[in-house]
């Protein structure tokens, strides 16, 4: 949950002081405030400040202009009516005759609208009847109606953190990761500092050869052969030495960021089945697939080898200059003049190429996201001869990919060019400046080469050390990519003090449920009781919401309003694994994953013996088919369960259920997808999957729900109806004209319905 | 088209009540834009409050002018999609990200959950939902100011 954002200054700000004034002197000695609401939009829904105040003799109200207050004293007849729409929340002052006002609000203050609503419903009955308002029979929050523990006020499901944007220093998170190899690091980082100063001997080297060898030659000296042999023993030295431990730590490092690389992936891959199915509905396949698999890849390239690299790169600069100062001071001083200057430039050029590597990042989902679209659904693609209109699709997402990389490059390609020319002149520099102190007899030819030598390395470092700021640029991106991940935190969170149900009956309470998805309001205002072992039927044309109450009893999602309890006990206040292992799911597409039967029907108890294997799949009907597969219980199934029909895999599925044995089960739309016949077969199956457990289930055939104790019939997210057939029947309500509709559509369930209700059998108490 | 076959009024509660071609009455009806980005000018449904559809309204436009007055007063006081005229502010480039923006409605500030909550609509609009569902529209990227755009740039 992310917190509302303060109220913007100024304006608002003061008015809201005036008003509260205003309002005090309005107010008559002892009459309390029981509610309040800010709505945010004015009639023309435009964004305004109002105030909405609910005492226990009337209703008030101040608008946003010259207007002053407004009230409406309680009397009979006056009603509050909440609905929302598109966003947009209204509440509305009717009496018997006419509407007297409305208020308009932004979902923000949805909670408090329909706290006021339920309030003035409340008061008003009060005022009229002269009995106080009943107080509430429990503490619960007044948001999400959960019980509140005795010590507190504030709800621990609602006060949820709104999480920190990840910071502009996102690499450093990566440390987390780093921890564990702290050693090797450590051991990585002293062999660098050793090998790069064994680079850094050969041209100190040129300086006695040089001064002691080459110069006294050309003025008429003889060679010391001796000497020029230690010298050039020493240069192969330090090079065979710099080669071994350039070996060493390369070795090392990589190995260490190989392994960074896999938790990182790990990590998020496990973060992301953690996340609620909201998260995935918002995601593309393709996106996060490239976020798990080349993010973190290219991250471990980074670590292993351009950190690597721009670590030694400091390292030698280090080491140079201070090589430099201790030779000749005033000409180390004029060498590493033009530094500042270069970092000032890599700096400036930093900003840019990083939104811009973030922008490509993007683009290129977006390229993955065409292929990830297109291919699954090549069938239609081809059907539909739509093949021109894809690969133009995909050569648009190319297109602009391109576009967005040229402009990145005009940047890009400006960097390197200048950095070199810099180096050129600083060398320039060096020359000149070395030349005029050789003529005043400061330095010797020899310290001017060695310099010559090592910044001419020093300035190649920084030409490398540019590319740093790209690579960086790159992984900073990829990382926060990651991160993002790594930080969205379920919107089905572990409760902070889970509670723990020993032994589960089954009883699942839904009070006051409301559930958004998006503005667009799927459930609303639900309330239902079922009992443990009852058969609860649920009945409505798609879109009612069967599937999303389903999801939400499953905590696939969370409530936005009101809860959830099973035995009395709120299902966000236990862990989710936990509570989820008390339910069995059957879905009307059965999922197989890739691997033999006995894997797929032990997936949800892999440590299931083969006995109870077999067992479940006994009951569920599946043991004969699966003996006529050439290799029975070991025979492959792919992904989408090759080779086997529809009921096959729903009997599959089934048995899946039942051999966790759950005390809940819910069956949505079980036997949509198979003819009749084989729904009679599935139908065995769930006749003993059903037995004494608590069931919901959906269906669309309504002859397949024959077993329920109630039929709970949904309309827009409503309950519009509740009872078994018959009662529903005489009702001649929805229930009755969805049961002829259907009717007259299927014939074969006509006969099937009538006894129907004789068979439903009373619930079974625990 | 002058004289619609329809007759639309309104309640003493605020309610739109339609006398349908055939004669029945209905109170209460809603109408819904078809296609509210692409064309919200035709394409205009009137809904019973049971959810099905009463009336089709072809273009706004064939209306007498009465109804169309009425049917625009009711859908302006339902349909609620600020258009961002200028981003004053964004916290974070990351996100969450909380945005001060200006719109056609007035000033407000909202939160942005992800990049994903942008979404391109044909080639130079935007929609931007918030965390709480709301929906922010920005009807021509080219025509904000460029403060705005660098700023918007950063998240897409």
């Amino acid at each position: 949950m992310i917190r509302t954002p303060p109220p913007l200054p100024g304006a608002f700000a003061s008015a809201t002081d005036t008003w509260q004034a205003e309002l005090d002197v309005r107010l008559a000695a002892g009459e309390p405030i029981v509610a309040t609401l800010e709505p945010d939009l004015d009639a023309h829904l435009a964004f305004a400040a109002e105030r909405l105040v609910l005492t226990d003799r009337r209703l008030l109200a101040r608008s946003a202009g010259d207007a002053g207050w407004a009230d409406w004293p309680l009397r009979p007849g006056l009603s509050l009516q909440h609905h929302d729409h598109a966003g947009v929340g209204t509440l509305e002052l009717h009496d018997t005759a006419s509407r007297l006002a409305s208020w308009r609000f932004t979902l923000v203050h949805n909670g408090a609208a329909l706290r006021l609503a339920d309030r003035f419903a409340a008061e008003l009955t009060a005022h009229l009847s002269g009995q106080p308002v009943p107080a509430p029979d429990e503490t619960v929050c007044p948001a999400c109606k959960t019980p509140l523990p005795p010590d507190q006020t504030e709800c621990p499901l609602c006060s949820r953190e709104l999480h920190e944007a990840p910071s502009t220093w996102t690499l450093f998170r990566l440390w987390r990761f780093a921890g564990p190899y702290r050693g090797q690091l450590l051991a990585g980082f002293l062999l660098t500092l050793a090998a790069t100063g064994a680079t850094l001997v050969p041209p100190y080297l040129t300086m006695p050869l040089m001064d002691k060898v080459l110069i006294p030659y050309q003025n008429g000296q003889s060679i010391n052969t001796g000497v020029v042999a230690l010298l050039l023993a020493g240069l192969f030295a330090s090079a065979l030495l710099a080669w071994g431990l350039g070996w060493a730590r390369t070795y090392i490092l990589a190995r260490v960021s190989e392994r960074i690389g896999a938790d990182l992936r790990t990590a998020t891959y496990e973060h992301l089945l953690q996340l609620s199915l909201e998260y995935f509905g918002g995601k593309r396949t393709g996106d996060l697939m490239a976020r798990i698999g080349s993010e973190t890849d290219r991250i471990c390239v980074f670590l292993s080898l351009h950190l690597l690299d721009f670590a030694t790169d400091v390292l030698m600069i280090a080491m140079t200059a201070a090589i430099l100062f201790s030779i000749n001071p005033a000409l180390a001083l004029v060498t590493l003049l033009p530094l500042p200057f270069i970092a000032w430039m890599i700096h400036l050029v930093r900003d840019r190429l990083r939104t811009g590597f973030e922008k490509i990042d993007r683009v290129w989902s977006e390229v993955t996201n065409v292929l990830a679209d297109t291919i699954p659904g090549i069938r239609v693609v081809k059907a539909f001869a739509q093949e021109k209109r894809e690969a133009q699709r995909f050569r648009e997402a190319n297109r602009h990919n391109l576009a967005v990389n040229d402009r990145l490059n005009k940047t890009w390609s400006l960097f390197s060019p200048t950095v070199t020319l810099l180096t050129e002149i600083g060398l320039l520099v060096v020359w000149a400046f070395g030349i005029w102190q050789i003529a005043h007899d400061q330095i010797t030819v020899g310290v001017l080469t060695a310099f010559l030598a090592y910044i001419s390395r020093f300035y190649g470092r920084l030409d490398s050390m540019s590319r740093i700021v790209s690579v960086t640029q790159k992984a900073a991106a990829g990382t926060k990519r990651i991160f993002d991940i790594l930080d969205h935190v379920s919107s089905v969170p572990e409760p902070t003090r889970p509670t723990h149900l020993d032994r589960v009956q089954g009883r699942i309470e839904i009070r006051d449920a409301s559930f958004r998805y998006g503005n667009r309001g799927v459930i609303r205002g639900l309330n239902l009781d079922i009992q443990p072992g009852e058969m609860i039927g649920l009945v409505g044309h798609s879109g009612s919401g069967k599937s999303t109450l389903v999801n939400l009893i499953c905590r696939f999602y969370d409530l936005s309003e009101g809860t959830i309890r099973l035995d009395g006990t709120d299902i966000r206040s236990l862990p989710v694994a936990e509570y989820r292992r008390h339910i069995g799911l059957v879905l009307q597409e059965p999922f197989l994953f890739f691997g033999t039967i006995a894997e797929n029907i032990a997936y949800g108890k892999p440590d299931a013996c083969r006995a109870e294997i077999v067992a479940a799949a006994r009951a569920a009907h599946a043991h004969e088919f699966i003996l006529r597969l050439p290799h029975g219980y070991d025979s492959l199934v792919g992904e989408r369960g090759q080779g086997l029909s529809g009921g096959e895999r729903q009997r599959i599925s089934i048995a899946r259920a039942l051999l966790i044995d759950p005390r809940i089960l819910i069956l949505d739309e079980a036997t949509s997808s198979v003819d009749t016949e084989t729904e009679k077969e599935i139908q065995k199956a769930l006749d003993n999957l059903v037995r004494g457990r608590t069931t919901i289930a959906i269906a669309h055939r309504l002859s397949t729900l024959r077993q329920a104790d109630r039929l709970v019939v949904m309309d827009r997210g409503r309950i519009v109806e509740i009872g078994n057939h018959d009662d529903l029947m005489a009702r001649e309500g929805h229930y009755y004209r969805l049961y002829q509709a259907q009717a007259r559509n299927v014939d074969t369930d006509l006969d099937e319905l009538p006894t129907a209700s004789a068979e439903a059998k009373p619930p079974m108490p625990k | 088209m002058t004289t619609a076959p329809f007759q639309l009024t309104r309640d003493p509660h605020g309610r739109l009540l339609l006398t349908a071609p055939d004669g029945s009455v209905h109170a209460g009806v809603q109408p819904v834009r078809a296609f509210p980005l692409a064309a919200p000018a035709e394409g205009i449904a009137l809904m019973g409050t049971d959810g099905h559809e009463l009336v089709w309204i072809d273009r706004l436009n064939d209306l007498p002018e009465a109804t169309r007055n009425l049917l625009e007063a009711e859908l302006a006081s339902r349909e609620f999609m600020p258009e961002i005229r200028r981003l004053r502010q964004v916290s974070t480039f990351a996100t969450p990200s909380t945005w001060t923006v200006e719109t056609d409605r007035g000033e407000t500030r909202f939160i942005l959950k992800g990049e994903e909550d942008i979404r391109r609509l044909g080639a130079t609009a935007l929609l931007i939902s918030d965390s709480h569902g709301v929906q922010y529209l920005i009807r021509d990227l080219s025509k904000l100011d460029k403060t705005s755009r660098r700023l918007l740039d950063r998240f897409m």
